[in-house]
């Protein structure tokens, strides 16, 4: 932790905190009490004195290597190191005695006489440990003669064996040995925070240095992941930020959050004036506690990348270019297109979409847009395709449609089932504080038909991987409930106190029966029956059992269902209701669990409540002053179909590309190209904007306030870090749309929307931006009940009383492998990508991944004569599109696997239009395929690619 | 002395690593086998390595970079160290060392062209009462001077 800047609580206290009985001892003349186990150095720290140091810093352990924190201590023998000697009752301290001084200027001495002198011109002026430790001990005067050392490039006589020179691999920091002081923070940070134990101290003695790799490696071509930490602990300019060198140190920095994944991570964003030199993690972030992953902490630059669009246009048709107007043309052309659609086709003819990205506030604004303004419930978010069925399957079993814990919670768990989900990639901050956890002991069982990094990588395996055929969830989890219930390892006490006995003896008769035990699916799942009852065992039994699910459980046919069983199984085996157990959904985007909060769905009002209940009715037409259609409205699959048919015909939508990520892309093509007004609302000319006769341009997540709500419904505040580049905040520009078909709106600040959502949604009644002041971020339900929020839900009793278990059926889906398409496809993400990549490809983190790939097994690769780095296409009955295959034993045979992060890919086009049961959340997840060889881009590729060209062309603007 | 022993193919590695799984601290004891088996850890050794013991490829290039006897090519068929530490230097070590690097035009770790002797430092052989001390193909020899050396490199073949 670089100390600057900052405010007084986020000094660097040495050593990480502890837990334990008051131990009380002198330091320096001051009294203070501590918990056992804290070092002396803490201590100190605890009671104002800071103790020099350079190998320490409070995000790690203590090492003891740099010896400049030696304090004296009554009765005891030397100079201890203060960052590796815990407190006891009655120590009496001195930190700064004649003898400790001394040392500490000596020591001060040798490190400076292998260190640059070039501060003035170093980019960690200012921002560097080393140089604040020589002013702090008072080194005056190095004695040393030059001589071998590992900064001077050449000597007189030749080259300096020693000096070796910058890495400059990864795109966006330095690795420069000459200024490493080789305190080893750097190589701690990787093991002990991010967990992926990339770096290593190689040679010794005098030779000791850095080093990412092994022998042939650079930084790039070693497993970092780029996730910062160790730039973070770094305490000299060896590991610096390329930002900073170039645009030097910034003088300030506001609190913010994330805008990426549903961790929902906290930020310092340091900027000089309004230019955004960094981001840097926040070490009181209640979600990632000071760690960061590529994306939040590097992958920014979207938000000044050229092809941002900053001023609206508008075009008459879709064929026509567009032209770039004035605020008050574009928003007049919308209004009156859309009203004069209302007026013709009638009022339930046009609708708006919600984004998972944009903030509480604006998604409250759009789906009242909908509900007050278009007078009807056409109104959904980009949740319906990702996480719908947790919103149902959690509701129905629990009483609540959101994640059980908050991620602190994982510091307490023992055995953990990770479901469909690929925290490593998908929610990397998350996954390094389980893999921490693991490292610790706990267990882990992993049920994903890929063998993701968490089945085994360095110092972590899993101890059951049930590598499943796609599609069969719903199979897998009632055979582990059928292992739990027929060899008695269920909690009869928890369900018979929390639970509703009669539908569990119910539940318990359906999975008891041998059709669904692991022996009968097994041949249907793919799942060793000995593998999935030991895993099932060691849920059971093996101490607080939490589940992390991801869109590998929601998006099937069966997502529902699967939600629901796993609800089941926590249920079963006692595990809801404490720290470290429970149901923990990993959301994809930054807000979709604020968005499904804030009413985006069709059906419900803001709060989860139906919109055909006329007391909820009654409260929002209270405030808003009208009336609300007391039909639910299309969903976005019906909005398409209708769109087809001829009954839906315009769409306000905003910050999400439903062309790139809904499934069964030429039927969405065609139900955006079947309508008369499409507004999209974006930072960028996306994919969806080629269908668009209006263009609005958006704000990004540092030009705004607002909130988002991440995976453990922890309210966080976003706030402005600079003024918004096209004008308006987003919430603004919907605000204006409103305004300009006759709304009348006058809010000046979310905090207003904020007071509104709280005045009329029960779990949010407490929430005030005052309260996120104070508090940095609430989890709600917050209101009377728990003013603070709260962390654990379900702690003395489910939320709608009593838990219910669900017969969980299995049924296949229709999309089947067969003869024309005998593979089965399922998709993902990776880590430096980010969903439609709208964002990250257009920043340094295509380094990593410039193309999506499709994983393919050696043996159906081998049938098919592809070898790795062929052109491949990839066919099923929606569509075909060409990529390059990835010949690797990751995926099972008859498996494959892409991501969607890249347009010209477009893997979408692939994926079907089968859905879940109960919410149409689309079936990504399981499409049967056929693979071969190609020699270049379909022809659905070369038309869309001429398309998107045509549809992006910009008329100069008018004079 | 470890001989090298043909070229360091897949299978050999992973023979050479499945025979040291099971033991309990396994990394070095399969280091050490390498070098055994190739007469130096290949390269191509360190992924393998890192996979089966379910650590970083940086954790075992931390730890084969720690010890200088672990080679990262083969060294030659015979391998003298010459003692560098201070009872040695005392008595004429450094002298010794300079000379035989000079004769056969090498430095440090140098093997000579036609791969017949590599010469390296070695810090106390604890033969300090027979100082200088030398070591050829593990075998301590002690009152080391120019002529002995000379015998020394010339039964190696140097």
């Amino acid at each position: 932790m670089k100390d600057f800047i900052i405010p007084q609580d986020d000094r660097d206290m040495g050593t990480p905190a502890r837990t334990g009985a008051p131990v009380t001892l002198t330091i320096d003349g001051f009294e203070i009490t501590v918990p056992e186990g804290t070092s002396v150095m803490r201590a100190a720290a605890e009671a104002g004195i800071k103790v020099p140091k350079l190998c320490a810093t409070d995000s790690l352990e203590a090492f003891g290597s740099c010896r400049l924190c030696v304090v004296e201590i009554e009765g005891r023998r030397g100079t201890p190191a203060s960052c590796t000697t815990p407190v006891a009752p009655g120590m009496v301290v001195h930190t700064q005695s004649s003898k400790v001084k001394k040392i500490r200027k000596g020591v001060m001495e040798l490190y400076i006489s292998d260190h640059p002198l070039d501060c003035l011109t170093c980019a960690a002026n200012g921002d560097c440990e080393l140089q604040d430790m020589a002013g702090m001990v008072g080194l005056r005067d190095v004695r040393y003669e030059p001589g071998r050392n590992h900064f001077e490039q050449r000597f007189a006589v030749g080259p300096n064996p020693e000096y070796i020179p910058k890495d400059t691999s990864n795109p966006y920091f330095t690795y420069d040995p000459a200024k490493c002081i080789v305190c080893s923070r750097c190589v701690r940070a990787c093991e002990e925070v991010q967990g992926t134990f990339a770096l290593t101290i190689e040679g010794r003695g005098f030779e000791s240095r850095v080093k990412a790799g092994a022998a042939a490696d650079d930084f790039l071509s070693s497993d970092c992941v780029s996730c910062g930490a160790c730039v973070q602990a770094c305490p000299t300019g060896t590991l610096q930020e390329k930002s900073v060198i170039e645009l030097g140190t910034p003088e300030r920095s506001v609190i913010t959050t994330c805008a990426y994944c549903g961790v929902g991570c906290s930020f310092k964003a340091e900027l000089n004036g309004d230019e955004l030199v960094r981001m840097v993690p926040y070490k009181h972030g209640k979600a990632n506690r000071g760690h960061s992953c590529v994306k939040g902490r590097f992958a920014y630059g979207y938000a000044t990348h050229q092809d941002r669009i900053l001023n609206p246009m508008i075009r008459e048709t879709i064929h026509e270019p567009w032209r770039e107007v004035s605020w008050d043309e574009a928003l007049g052309f919308a209004a009156a297109r859309l009203s004069g659609l209302q007026e013709k086709y009638g009022r339930r003819s046009i609708g708006v979409i919600t984004s998972s990205r944009c903030t509480n506030e604006e998604t409250y604004l759009v789906q009242k847009l909908a509900r007050a303004v278009f007078r009807n419930n056409n109104t959904d978010t980009c949740a319906r395709v990702c996480h719908s069925p947790t919103g149902y399957g959690l509701g129905q079993t629990f009483g609540t449609s959101a994640g059980t814990q908050d991620f602190d919670s994982v510091e307490h768990t023992d055995v953990v089932i990770v479901i469909g989900a690929n925290p490593t990639d998908g929610h990397p901050v998350f996954a390094s504080r389980l893999k921490k956890r693991l490292r610790q002991g706990a267990k882990l069982i992993v049920i994903d038909p890929r063998r993701i990094d968490l089945v085994k990588s360095a110092h972590i395996a899993a101890s059951h991987h049930l590598q499943l055929r796609p599609g069969t969830n719903v199979a897998v989890v009632t055979a582990l409930a059928h292992a739990i219930v027929t060899e008695g390892l269920f909690d009869e006490a928890f369900i018979r106190e929390r639970c509703d006995w009669d539908e569990f003896l119910t539940y318990a008769e359906f999975v008891r029966d041998p059709r669904n035990s692991p022996e009968a699916t097994e041949l249907l799942t793919g799942v060793p029956a000995a593998e999935l009852r030991a895993a099932a065992r060691l849920f059971a039994r093996g101490g607080n059992g939490a589940i992390y699910y991801g869109l590998g459980v929601t998006e099937h046919s069966q997502g529902s269902t699967t939600v629901m069983g796993i609800a089941n199984l926590a249920m079963l085996t006692g595990n809801i209701g404490r720290k470290g157990v429970g149901v923990n959904p990993l959301r994809g985007q930054n807000n979709v669990q604020g968005s499904c909060d804030m009413g985006s769905f069709p059906h419900e009002l803001p709060g989860y409540r139906h919109v055909k209940n006329p007391e909820v009715r009654a409260i929002f037409e209270n405030i808003w002053g009208v009336e609300i259609d007391a039909e639910p409205g299309l969903r976005i699959p019906n909005m398409l179909d209708a769109a087809v048919d001829g009954t839906f015909k315009g769409l306000y939508c905003q910050g999400e590309d439903i062309l790139q990520s809904d499934p069964d892309t030429k039927h969405v093509a065609a139900g955006l190209a079947a309508m008369e007004c499409v507004i999209v609302h974006d930072l960028f000319l996306n994919e969806t904007a080629n269908y668009a006769h209006v263009f609005l341009p958006g704000s990004t997540f540092l030009e705004k306030d607002g909130t988002f709500t991440n995976a453990e419904r922890r309210i966080n505040r976003v706030r402005k870090v600079m003024a918004p580049r096209n004008g308006y905040a987003d919430w603004e520009i919907t605000q204006m749309l409103a305004n300009a078909m006759g709304a009348g709106w006058t809010y000046t600040h979310p905090s207003q929307i904020m007071d509104e959502i709280a005045a009329t949604t029960p779990s949010f009644a407490g929430v005030t931006y005052d309260l996120l002041e104070e508090k940095g971020s609430v989890q709600w339900p917050c209101n009377e009940k728990s003013p603070e929020g709260t962390p654990l839900m379900h702690v003395d009793g489910f939320v709608r009383g009593r838990g219910r278990f669900i017969v969980t059926e299995y049924v296949a889906t229709d999309e089947r492998s067969g003869p024309r398409f005998p593979l089965l496809l399922t998709t993902g993400r990776i880590l430096s990508q980010y969903n439609v990549g709208a964002q990250t490809r257009r920043t340094a983190n295509v380094v990593w991944h410039d193309q999506d790939v499709l994983e393919i097994h050696p043996h159906d690769a081998e049938n098919r004569g592809v070898k790795d780095g062929d052109w491949v296409r990839i066919a099923s009955r929606s569509g075909e599109t060409t990529l390059r295959a990835q010949v690797t034993d990751r995926v099972a045979p008859g498996v494959v696997y892409t991501t969607f992060h890249h347009p010209d890919t477009q893997a979408n086009v692939v994926t079907t239009d089968f859905s879940d049961w109960a919410t149409n959340c689309p079936e990504y997840k399981v499409t049967a395929v056929q693979v071969g060889l190609s020699n270049g881009p379909t022809g659905w590729q070369q038309d869309y690619a001429v398309l998107a060209e045509q549809s992006r062309r910009i008329l100069p603007a008018a004079e | 002395m470890p001989r090298p022993n043909g070229e360091p193919s897949a299978d050999r590695i992973s023979a050479v690593i499945a025979d040291h799984l099971h033991l309990e601290g396994p990394l070095l004891p399969m280091l050490h086998a390498m070098q055994e088996e190739f007469g130096h850890v290949p390269q191509a050794a360190v992924d393998p390595i890192a996979a089966a013991l379910n650590i970083g490829k940086a954790e075992v290039h931390g730890v084969i970079s720690f010890y200088h006897d672990f080679r990262e090519a083969p060294a030659g068929r015979h391998v003298v160290k010459i003692c560098r530490a201070e009872a040695c230097q005392s008595v004429g070590g450094d002298t010794l060392a300079e000379a035989t690097l000079a004769k056969l035009g090498l430095d440090w770790h140098g093997t000579t062209r036609n791969g017949a002797v590599t010469i390296e430092p070695v810090y106390c052989l604890g033969l300090c009462a027979c100082a200088p001390a030398a070591m050829v193909d593990g075998k301590v020899v002690g009152r080391v001077d120019e002529a002995k050396m000379a015998t020394i490199l010339k039964e190696a073949g140097a």
